[in-house]
């Protein structure tokens, strides 16, 4: 099987249609978004109906569980004030964008889905399986947190998103890291470039049975995290059109993040401008 | 889980799971005696001991099967444990490390190692460097004479290793006056050359030191049974942590000298529950997460 994983695509349509347009491409079989919809982009209706009509199964983010039930912010978990201040803009923007029908339809969004394939149990999340805003990043979290989790829940893969930055690790039954069978994927965000001075995004492609390639010995499962470039100056220009906040059109065009920058751990913090 | 809680009921949690193993690895050893220290450390307060190298890594190995996700050092001052760079080389083998330090006692050749090890590990190591203000006449009332400008200088020193520190400071002025203290502690630490200052508030705690200073805790500042009900336990340090002692594995960093807080001699026999009845539970009860550092969330 062929898989299409999106992370948070933070109202980026722009990216999104490219990113579905892209896996179709490729033949997968099935898309997910591991949620967060809306939030930092433009007119959030149009990433709804995009994912509506394209048959992408949604998984429930701290982003779309808000904004169904009408809550009063984004419940992202930042602890600075100012990332607080630019994450309330975003969210009253979002939230006053969005129409009833689909704030209903993500009020409807499961938290978490558990789907098979060719053997490989996959437990689809949006920050943890335990918490919905859970931050896992690849320099704070260690492998026998993860083995652990995995164990926990019955699984031999957890998809997540949240974080904005993807990574993965895998390990085998003892919890060593290896390239054996059991692992935890970030799947990346579609909604803003990663911090690294390239304005592309990312989502992930995963395969299993009879589509991993050959080896050896083929592993049970193999992935593949894909830089996506899409219209990213129509993207700010519409940002701009919606006086949304200078800070966040840098980011689209810089590829460097402006803001939410206190939550990162210290090596993913280095690896960014700011 | 009943709606309504029994008044003689008491406030219990539960280990819901172990996610941040502490060390308090000066003991109570410090060569600081801060006004506010909630454990009273000193240069004298033998309370608790230093831990060795082998006691750490015995619990680090304890610690795989537990799935912790994240150590932390403290003390007292842990870089007064001769054998804190070896601790700290050999945790990031297992996991991401953290260091609450006050900043002031950091030699180049161990900033030096600390950096190739953090470099060769897949974890981030993290240092919190405790002073409390942007100025000396906020901080060294009191943490002591010239203080502030030597855990500057620690702070230069670690931002000159290529480290990305946490300015880590006590709310010793009214909480509305926050944004403009970190404000103003931004501009001082870009004046020095570290643009990109971290910095995090934390909560007073009547306890140790402070009690002495202040009034401590009063009967009122409690937590209960009823005010557990609908609140979201992973947000009290005691339902996500374990210290490791001299004396033993204890509930949680804030409390390790109170009465009834070392739970056992292994991370299992601490694996039980906790009533939290003291003044400072009250005070985490309040704020939520204070001792894990910002990306911990």
């Amino acid at each position: 099987m062929r898989l299409a994983f999106f992370g948070g695509i933070y109202s980026n349509h722009l990216a999104l249609a490219a990113a579905i347009a892209d896996a179709r491409s490729r033949g997968v079989d099935a898309m997910w978004c591991l949620g967060d919809l809306g939030g930092f982009g433009p007119h959030p209706d149009r990433t709804c109906e995009l994912i509506r009509n394209n048959n992408v199964s949604v998984v429930q983010g701290n982003y779309d569980h808000s904004i169904g039930h009408g809550l009063n912010d984004c419940q992202c978990g930042y602890t600075d004030p100012r990332d607080n201040h630019f994450a309330q803009l975003s969210y009253d923007y979002t939230l006053t964008h969005n129409c009833d029908d689909h704030r209903t339809w993500m009020r409807t969004l499961p938290a978490q889905q558990r789907v098979e394939f060719d053997g490989v149990r996959l437990l689809l999340c949006h920050g943890s399986p335990r918490r919905t805003n859970e931050f896992l990043w690849d320099s704070t979290t260690s492998t026998q947190f993860l083995a652990k989790m995995c164990d926990n829940n019955a699984c031999d893969v957890i998809l997540g998103t949240h974080t904005g930055l993807h990574w993965q690790r895998t390990w085998d039954e003892r919890g060593a890291v290896s390239t054996k069978s059991r692992g935890f994927i970030n799947v990346g965000v579609l909604g803003r470039p990663e911090n690294d001075g390239t304005i592309n995004v990312w989502y992930t492609l995963l395969r299993t049975g009879g589509d991993v390639g050959a080896g050896e010995a083929p592993l049970p499962w193999e992935v593949e995290f894909v830089p996506l470039i899409y219209d990213h100056e129509r993207l700010a220009c519409e940002m701009r059109d919606e006086r949304l906040p200078d800070e966040f059109i840098q980011t689209i065009l810089t590829g460097w993040w402006t803001t939410c920058l206190e939550v990162l751990p210290s090596k993913e913090r280095r690896r960014g401008q700011w | 889980m009943n709606s309504v809680a029994n008044p003689e009921q008491l406030p219990i949690v539960e280990l819901g799971s172990l996610d941040e193993l502490w060390f308090q690895v000066a003991g109570t050893r410090c060569n600081l005696s801060c006004t506010h220290c909630f454990i009273s450390c000193s240069p004298h307060n033998d309370s608790f001991g230093f831990l060795s190298f082998e006691e750490v890594e015995r619990r680090l190995l304890e610690a795989v099967e537990w799935g912790v996700k994240e150590f932390y050092f403290t003390g007292g001052e842990p870089f007064l444990n001769p054998q804190l760079v070896a601790m700290l080389e050999r945790t990031l083998a297992f996991g991401p490390a953290t260091v609450l330090t006050n900043g002031t006692v950091l030699k180049p050749e161990w900033l030096e190692r600390l950096r190739a090890a953090e470099q060769g590990s897949l974890y981030s190591l993290e240092f919190r460097v405790s002073i409390d203000g942007p100025t000396p006449e906020l901080n060294d009332p009191i943490r002591g004479p010239r203080t502030f400008e030597r855990a500057m200088q620690g702070v230069d020193l670690l931002v000159q290793f290529g480290f990305l520190p946490i300015v880590t400071m006590t709310r010793v002025w009214d909480e509305g006056q926050d944004h403009e203290i970190l404000g103003r502690f931004r501009d001082v630490l870009r004046q020095r050359g570290y643009g990109r200052a971290r910095l995090k508030v934390l909560p007073r705690l009547l306890l140790g030191a402070e009690a002495n200073r202040t009034c401590g805790y009063s009967s009122s500042d409690r937590v209960t049974a009823e005010m557990l009900i609908g609140y979201d336990q992973s947000q009290l340090v005691c339902q996500h942590s374990r210290v490791v002692t001299d004396r033993g594995i204890a509930v949680c960093p804030i409390l390790i000298d109170s009465p009834g807080a070392i739970l056992g001699d292994t991370l299992q026999a601490a694996n039980r529950s906790f009533a939290v009845t003291h003044g400072a539970c009250a005070t985490c009860y309040q704020f939520g997460a204070i001792c894990t550092n910002p990306s911990h969330k």
